[in-house]
Formats: C-alpha cells, structure tokens, sequence
C-alpha cells in the first residue's frame, strides 16, 4: 500500500516534448513507473523514446489532448511540466478529462491562476486530486515516481513523508535511507496549492503500510499550525515534524495585510510550537528531526 | 513587488478609483514647486515601502511653502525602519470627515480572497484587529466570480458603512477588485479611505504588492520596479537572477531549493551560537538544476559581501548534479585567483555525488574542505568564520 500513487497506476506527462518534461519523462521511466504517453497540441501523433528501467527503449505516443491520452491509454494520472503562461489551462484541460491525479511540477505560475483552477475544481465537483503547483511531485519507491524526486535516494519503508520542499524531502528521505519510504509527497511551496499537509496526514493515517509520518513545514501561512489540530483530532500514528524558517527574516515575504489574517502564525516558532501543542515532537535540524522519527517508530 | 503609495494610487487612478492628484519629487525646491501648483496647503508624505511612516516623522502636513520647505528637508533622507526616504509625495491635503479602511487580498488557508472593510478607520487596522476582530469584516471572495456589484454591496454593508456613502464604497470596491485581479496583485490595502469634506469618498493612502509570478503579462510592471532602494548585493544578485537575500552575518550560504537553504541558515545559526555567535550572511538558493555558472555567479556575490567570512556551500542534488556544482566552485576560485581569500566548506549528496566530491579533491584547493554531512559542514563554517573574525583584518 502507499498513497494516492502505486504501481498501477498509468502516467501520462503534458509538456512531454518540451525540455523538462523530456528530461523527467526519462527518469520517471529509468525509475519503474508506467508512463504510457503524453500531451502536445502541436505535436498530437508523434511519438518520443525513452529507455525503461530495464534499459529498453519504448515508443509513447504523444496525443492532442488530456481526454484523447485517457481514452486511448487509460491514463488516471497526469504530470503537468507546461511552463507558467499555460499552467492554467493545462490544468483545467486535464481536470475536464477526468484525471484522477493531477501533479503540478511547473514553478512560477500565478497565484491568481491556481486560485481560479482551485476553484473550478471545486464548482465542478471534480474528482481530480491536485498536488501542486510548485512542487516535485510524489513518489511511492519501488513502485512509481510522478514528480521529480530522485528515485535513487532510497527504497521502500514504513515512513510516510509530506513536505512543502522538494530538497529538504531529500534530505530527509536520505537521512532515512536505511528505513525507506511508503510514500513521499511534495505538496509545494506557493500560496495556493491543491494537496495540503492535512490531505496527506489523512492518507496516510488510513494507509496500512505507513507506521510513522514526518511533516516538513516551512515559514508562511498557517497550514503547519492547521495540520497540528487536525494531527490532535484525528491521527493516532506518530507524527514527527521539522519547520525551517527560524532564521528567516521577517517581512520579506509576509505581505502586511497577510500577517493580519493569521494572527501571530506564519513564523516558524509559531508554527513548531503549534506542532508541539499537537504532541507532534519537532526536530531543530533534519538530522535530529530523523533521529526523534527512528525513536517514534513502532518496532 | 511592494509598490510605493504613489505607484499604488497611479494604478487606483488607472482603474477607477478616486485618488488625490500629487506628484513625487527629489528634493525641497522640486517639493515647493509642486505644492505651489498643486496649491497649498498639502502634505508631505515620505515614499517607502514599510507602515509606521507618520509616527517615524515621514507624513507632514504643510500650511505654507515654507512648511514645505521645513518638512522636505528633514523627510528627504530620513531611514523609516531601515528604508532611506529617497522620494517624497506632495499631495493637496484633503479634509477628513470620516475615516474608513478596506483591503483585498490572498487568503492562503482557503485557497481564495478575502475583502476586508470596515467604517471605523483611523486606527492601525492589526491593532483593530486584535482588539476589537468583530468590527473589521472579513468577506470570503469567489475567484471566479470575483466582486461584482451585489458582492461589492455585501462587502459594504459587512463593513457597515454609512448610508450617505454605500453607493460610493460600492463604486471604490469594484474599482479596486479591477486592481487586485488586471494587475495580478496579492494585496491592494486602502488605509484610509475617506470621505472627505465634499462628501466624496477618496482613496488617501494605498498599498499594493504585485505578484511576481505573473510579470510575464504585465511588461508595464516593470517600469515600477525600484532597485536603487534596496541593498546593492541583492540588486546585483538580481541581475544574475539569483534568489538573494543579504542578512547580517559572517557565514556566507549557497544551496539549493528554498527549504533547504531556509534549513541550512537555520543549522548554521545553531552551529554558530558554539563558535562566537557567528550568523548566516545570506539566503542564496541556487535553484533546481543549477549549473557550474549559476554556482560561480552565486560565489561571486556572496565573496562580494565584506562581512563574510567563510562560506558554505550545502549542495543536496536532486536534478543539481553535484559534479556541476564542484565545476562551478573550481571554475569561480581559479577565475578569482588571488581575489579568493575566504575558506569554504562544501557539503555534497545526492545526483553524481561521487564525481562532485572527486573534482573537488582532484583540485585540492587550499581553501575549501569538504564536510560529510550537514550539520558537519554547518560547524565547520561556522568555526571558521570565528578563527577569521578573531584574527586582525589584513
């Protein structure tokens, strides 16, 4: 078991042809998963080449559309790698076909378009889980990458792993490379995202395979503290937790009016001591935040 | 981007919304001038991009031209909280009947906007809003449907505003909806609005930050960036693209991605309070996927800053190839030469770290040194940016 992401499921990249989805799309296929196409109005009925992970070469077709890859491969996951100015409308086109995981790597699209994407998601009644933007995506080792996370890093394990940065995931799933993970997710680090820490606590609350979680936050907003009261509330496996940040200058990226809505939230004192309200132990550093999570893990 | 309040209410202007007329100058005779064709009496208002400028002495009002005079003198050059007033506003001065404050903005938690408004202004509105939360309205805002004349309505009424003024709040909203959605803002805060002795409701002050994120549709934006305000390092660091942020510390830092590096200033400050309470110096995230260059640029900015004293270099390669990031150290000290006189200490895991940590020991420069871990490679900089510092200046 993992989350949201397993061995079955079939991945088709938008933004296949362009330099990173080319770039992503070959380690994603190196890695095991099952990409089985891709999305380029311009280049529809072509095919790219990449090497699988036993090192052959397969053929993927490149489609005009979203509900074109679906119907002709089955896809129910999509990796969007499209650049900011068409961000948007490459999300909506994927939510309109119905895909199930929607993963948002692009950095730098506009926090008014995610909001509008968010919520046409939302009006629509969409099935569609977005992770992202912003964000490298998820990976459940040994079995699927949709993302960019390295899949070299380490292998399969009992840790669950929700960050809002792609390094420090990283860091952390190397400083636990003898464990290994069920999955790790990288929920991205702009304003608006679609996944939140609280989806995934949830998650993986629910996933059998999961025996203990780390939470990664990071300063701004208040969805650490959220996380805290929903961890109190509603999950019973250990939660260890890190939030870098606590030498992060005020003001520099908080806007003025912002600080007013989240009271005293949004430093990363804040946001550890929230954690710690919730029971949830908080790591000065990822070293010493792996440490409490081997100390945390049932045997 | 923060805009300055002139800026701001040029865009209010542009959409709608009424604003004082007021034109920005440079100096006292250029502010004289000004006032008297704007015609006396006026303030004076310093142009910097932080609250608190009345009670720092930056916001005077002026009967006479020589009240002109006296105030642009000591506003222009005046450090409001750090920021230097270099521009100052000349706008007539209104009279004030009534005081109000509404603000559109990111509201982050639920993932939309948030309208808040209420009449009783004149007050600084995070105190309002601790003391007294019910008084501001907080009015959750559709991103698609976005504030249309019944939402603007709603938002009024939330606000309680006076019935003698509803209908022009209502016009002020939707003016200032245009702002915040056609110019891609995140915050457009109007505190005060006012009504003034005529009855009319006018935007007096105003703040607006735009999203960088979307410039790319906005190529107009980019005539109201202003480097000169900002620290030199950081603009040079601009110019490199390079995501900068200068602190005050000895500890210079290169990493990549904003957690990680977020992370390292944090484990660099730990270390340090063990090694003469040295700080991080800066915020420099090399990025995704950087390159030899991008590391040798980002090296050049951080040995530019005097009061650094080691670096760290904390590289986890996840599409970074370490071997990219050891080029482009080799690359910047040997271009650097003699010039390069700071110790390094350089932590490398994850994509090709082999290769990486073998260039870097093929090379042997005497000034850097390698760390095997994070918290490792966070105190030996640390440790080193203590020696140096305890050591006479050359």
């Amino acid at each position: 078991m993992s989350i949201y992401l397993n061995k079955d499921s079939k991945i088709i990249v938008q933004g296949i042809t362009g330099g990173m989805g080319a770039k992503h799309t070959a380690l994603m296929m190196e890695s095991g998963s099952n990409i089985v196409g891709g999305v380029n109005a311009r280049k529809a009925g072509t095919t790219v080449t990449h090497k699988n992970a036993e090192g052959q070469d397969v053929e993927l077709p490149v489609f005009g559309t979203v509900a074109e890859a679906i119907e002709k491969t089955g896809a129910d996951t999509s990796v969007v790698f499209v650049p900011p100015a068409f961000a948007k409308d490459a999300v909506v086109e994927a939510i309109d076909a119905g895909i199930e995981l929607l993963v948002v790597i692009t950095e730098g699209i506009p926090v008014q378009d995610s909001a509008w994407f968010w919520q046409y998601c939302q009006d629509k009644g969409s099935k569609t889980r977005i992770i992202g933007p912003n964000c490298p995506g998820i990976i459940t080792p040994g079995e699927s990458l949709a993302g960019i996370t390295p899949h070299t890093i380490t292998g399969k394990g009992p840790v669950g792993l929700v960050s809002k940065s792609g390094t420090l995931t990283y860091q952390m799933m190397y400083e636990l490379r003898d464990l290994g993970f069920s999955t790790a997710i990288g929920i991205g680090g702009d304003p608006v995202i679609g996944t939140t820490h609280i989806d995934a606590l949830k998650a993986f609350q629910d996933d059998p395979e999961t025996k203990a979680i780390v939470m990664i936050g990071e300063i701004g907003g208040d969805a650490e503290e959220r996380a805290a009261a929903f961890i109190s509330e509603n999950v019973t496996k250990p939660v260890v937790g890190y939030v870098a940040g606590f030498t992060a200058p005020e003001g520099k990226t908080m806007g003025h009016a912002g600080a007013i809505v989240s009271g005293s939230a949004g430093t990363a004192q804040a946001k550890k001591e929230a954690l710690e309200a919730a029971g949830v132990k908080v790591g000065k550093t990822p070293s010493e935040t792996a440490q409490l999570l081997r100390a945390v893990l049932p045997s | 981007m923060d805009l300055y309040e002139y800026q701001a209410k040029e865009l209010f202007t542009k959409h709608g919304v009424p604003a004082p007329a007021g034109k920005v100058v440079t100096s006292v005779d250029d502010a004289v001038a000004a006032a008297e064709e704007l015609g006396l009496p006026v303030m004076v208002k310093s142009q910097v991009k932080i609250g608190g400028r009345g009670k720092a002495g930056g916001v005077k009002f002026a009967a006479t031209a020589d009240d002109v005079r006296t105030h642009a003198g000591n506003i222009l050059g005046l450090d409001i909280k750090g920021h230097v007033t270099r521009q100052i506003l000349i706008t007539p001065a209104s009279e004030i009947a009534e005081e109000y404050y509404v603000s559109f903005l990111l509201d982050r938690s639920n993932r939309t906007y948030l309208a808040m408004a209420t009449h009783e202004g004149g007050m600084e509105i995070e105190q309002l809003a601790e003391e007294r939360p019910d008084a501001l309205a907080k009015i959750q805002i559709d991103a698609i449907k976005g504030v249309d004349a019944d939402k603007a309505a709603e938002i009024a009424d939330a606000g309680k505003f006076p019935a003698e003024v509803r209908d022009q709040v209502i016009e002020v909203l939707q003016g200032l909806w245009k702002v915040f959605t056609e110019e891609d803002a995140t915050l457009v805060e109007v505190n005060p609005l006012v009504k003034d002795g005529d009855g009319k409701v006018v935007a007096l002050d105003g703040k607006v930050s735009l999203d960088d994120n979307a410039e790319f549709r906005h190529p107009d934006h980019e005539a109201l960036a202003d480097d000169t305000a900002g620290d030199p390092l950081e603009a040079r660091a601009k110019e490199l693209d390079l995501n900068y942020v200068k602190l005050d510390g000895e500890v210079g830092i290169i990493g990549n991605g904003a957690g990680l590096v977020m992370s390292t200033l944090d484990v660099v400050a730990y270390a340090g309070a063990k090694h003469g309470d040295v700080k991080p110096a800066n915020f420099l995230d090399i990025g995704g996927g950087a390159n030899a260059k991008v590391m040798a640029n980002g090296l050049d900015i951080i040995l530019g800053d005097e009061q650094v004293k080691s670096v760290f270099v904390n590289v986890f390669g996840g599409i970074t190839a370490c071997d990219e990031v050891a080029n482009g150290i080799v690359g910047a000290l040997d271009l650097l030469g003699d010039a390069a006189t700071k110790p390094l200490v350089v932590r490398l895991d994850g994509n090709r770290v082999e290769e990486g940590r073998k260039i870097l020991n093929d090379r042997n420069h005497p000034l850097v040194t390698q760390a095997e871990t994070m918290d490792a490679g966070a105190d030996m900089a640390a440790a080193a940016a203590q020696n140096a510092s305890a050591q006479p200046s050359k």
